[in-house]
């Protein structure tokens, strides 16, 4: 459809687009096809676990959630699961933007020992595996300056996405033209100054969009923490399925939880970006 | 020149960027007060020279004097000689982050380190030397092409700079929004500021300045009096290039 307005007359109405184009373009039609293969894919797997014989138990999952016992009202294993899945990863990604500015800010101090030590531990971190650092961490830092297990964990989320975070932040800070800096330095700023009041303010506007990503990956990689115990929802997921042997219902409840937590977190900044958007 | 103290002192200066020779053997001298207008073909050295006035670029070899102070790189006086060298740039370079008051209050509170409602009477009272009292509280996108320059021009004044150097700062704008620039600028000159202004406005050279530098291949090739410079320059390439310009 290359319509450049130009050359058609007025009243000359476009030529219609094929049929098969206004076919699946439409709402109904487009609505209808999801609905049938999301329906297929949970015919399919309903249809797989009767197969194996599983035996459905959804309404032993509430529980879990909530409960209205003689005390009162309580909550179940996989709110305080996210609760402390929210909070692990919070602290994790704090820890990791600091990392990562310093890294940035090195990357970009334009000495050479600093561009050298920045390269070496984004490298490094890059090609070691989430698991194998988690491992390196708790079996191996740990014990030698003593930290525990949660203090493992939250060091091995900072440090995997502080890598990513530092790229983000060094793309970011580049992208604010070079007219700023010269600016900002001809009214006798120095470089802090510079940062602070000029650049970093100027580079949200660029960041924003791959640091949500990063979060929502940040706490979904938190998930990893499980094979060393530490309590968040994954955890707490592997107990209650080592309890009730309800594998399916629990990790289908799970997986929804971690879904809907970076869903809204996605929608609240796409809102967020629309009003720096409007702002500048 | 009445006031012969000087401001900005060029001596023997080179640059290189690389292997390429940007500045060759420049001598010049600017006097307090004074307006100088360089012009040249572009990659002429014009905007490199002014930029190594306040420390943008640095020169390799020569002396160059700005207000007492000596420019080298790393000079650790440069912070304090840049508040007292103001830049306009072509391409305005505002924080477009920042209303127009808060790009001319940033400076004076975090550089300068005044009060706030101080930075803020200097603001307002160097908005109004640039007739566009209105637009304080817009932001840089906001204003057309000629409005964001004379923001550019109030930011710099609001340090209280001794000097002032301009670089092309017309050449981005749509032409009828030159002559507001323009106008802005032969009020400073009236005022006794010291300028350095690269442009090709021939029309503002004759009004408001002092000395024409005439540059082309990192050298200057003629510096004299405007009457001089316009009827009768010394140099065949310099006659060439007015000619060009003067034609249209």
């Amino acid at each position: 459809m290359t319509d450049l307005g130009i050359s058609r007359g007025k009243g000359q109405s476009l030529p219609k687009p094929p049929f098969y184009k206004r076919f699946f373009g439409s709402v109904f039609v487009s609505v209808a096809i999801y609905a049938i293969i999301v329906g297929l894919i949970a015919y399919g797997s309903y249809v797989g676990a009767q197969g194996m014989g599983y035996n459905w138990q959804w309404y032993r999952v509430p529980q879990f959630l909530y409960r209205n016992t003689e005390i009162g009202f309580e909550w179940g294993e996989i709110p305080i699961g996210l609760v402390a899945t929210i909070k692990l990863s919070v602290i994790s990604f704090l820890l990791a933007t600091a990392i990562g500015l310093l890294v940035a800010l090195l990357r970009l101090s334009g000495l050479v020992i600093g561009t050298a030590v920045a390269v070496g531990f984004l490298e490094l971190i890059r090609n070691i595996p989430l698991l194998v650092l988690l491992y390196l961490f708790y079996y191996v830092l740990g014990p030698i300056f003593g930290f525990d297990r949660y203090t493992a964990s939250i060091l091995t989320l900072a440090v995997f996405h502080s890598a990513l975070i530092s790229e983000i932040l060094r793309a970011g800070i580049n992208a604010v033209p070079t007219g700023q800096w010269e600016a900002a330095k001809s009214i006798g700023m120095t470089p802090y100054q510079t940062y602070r009041y000029i650049i970093l303010p100027q580079s949200v506007r660029f960041m924003l969009p791959p640091m949500t990503g990063e979060v929502v990956h940040l706490i979904k990689s938190s998930a990893i923490v499980s094979v060393i115990a530490v309590a968040e929802l994954t955890t707490f997921g592997r107990n209650i399925i080592s309890d009730t042997y309800m594998s399916f219902e629990i990790w289908f409840t799970i997986a929804l939880v971690y879904l809907v937590v970076t869903l809204i977190l996605s929608i609240g900044v796409s809102y967020l970006e629309k009003k720096y958007a409007v702002d500048q | 020149m009445t006031q012969p103290s000087p401001m900005i002192e060029v001596t023997n200066l080179d640059k290189y960027y690389g292997t390429f020779h940007a500045l060759k053997n420049i001598d010049l001298t600017v006097h307090q007060g004074e307006k100088v207008v360089i012009c040249g073909p572009s990659g002429s050295g014009k905007s490199t020279l002014i930029r190594c006035f306040n420390g943008l670029e640095w020169h390799n070899s020569g002396r160059l004097v700005i207000d007492g102070i000596e420019v080298y790189k790393d000079a650790k006086e440069i912070r304090e000689l840049r508040q007292e060298v103001g830049m306009v740039f072509q391409q305005f370079n505002l924080f477009p982050h920042l209303t127009v008051l808060e790009n001319l209050m940033i400076g004076p509170m975090k550089v300068r380190k005044i009060t706030k409602t101080q930075a803020e009477e200097t603001a307002r009272n160097y908005l109004d030397r640039v007739h566009i009292p209105e637009q304080a509280d817009k932001y840089p996108a906001q204003l057309s092409g000629g409005q964001q320059q004379r923001v550019a021009i109030a930011r710099s004044l609001c340090m209280e700079t001794r000097i002032m150097l301009f670089d092309e700062p017309t050449s981005a704008l749509d032409p009828e929004m030159i002559n507001e620039v323009l106008d802005v600028m032969v009020e400073l000159a009236d005022t006794g500021m010291t300028m350095v202004v690269v442009t090709h406005e021939m029309g503002f050279a004759r009004k408001v300045a002092d000395t024409m530098v005439f540059m082309e291949a990192g050298q200057i090739v003629e510096i004299s009096p405007p009457e001089q410079f316009f009827t009768n320059p010394s140099s065949e390439r310099c006659r060439l290039f007015l000619n060009q310009i003067l034609e249209h």
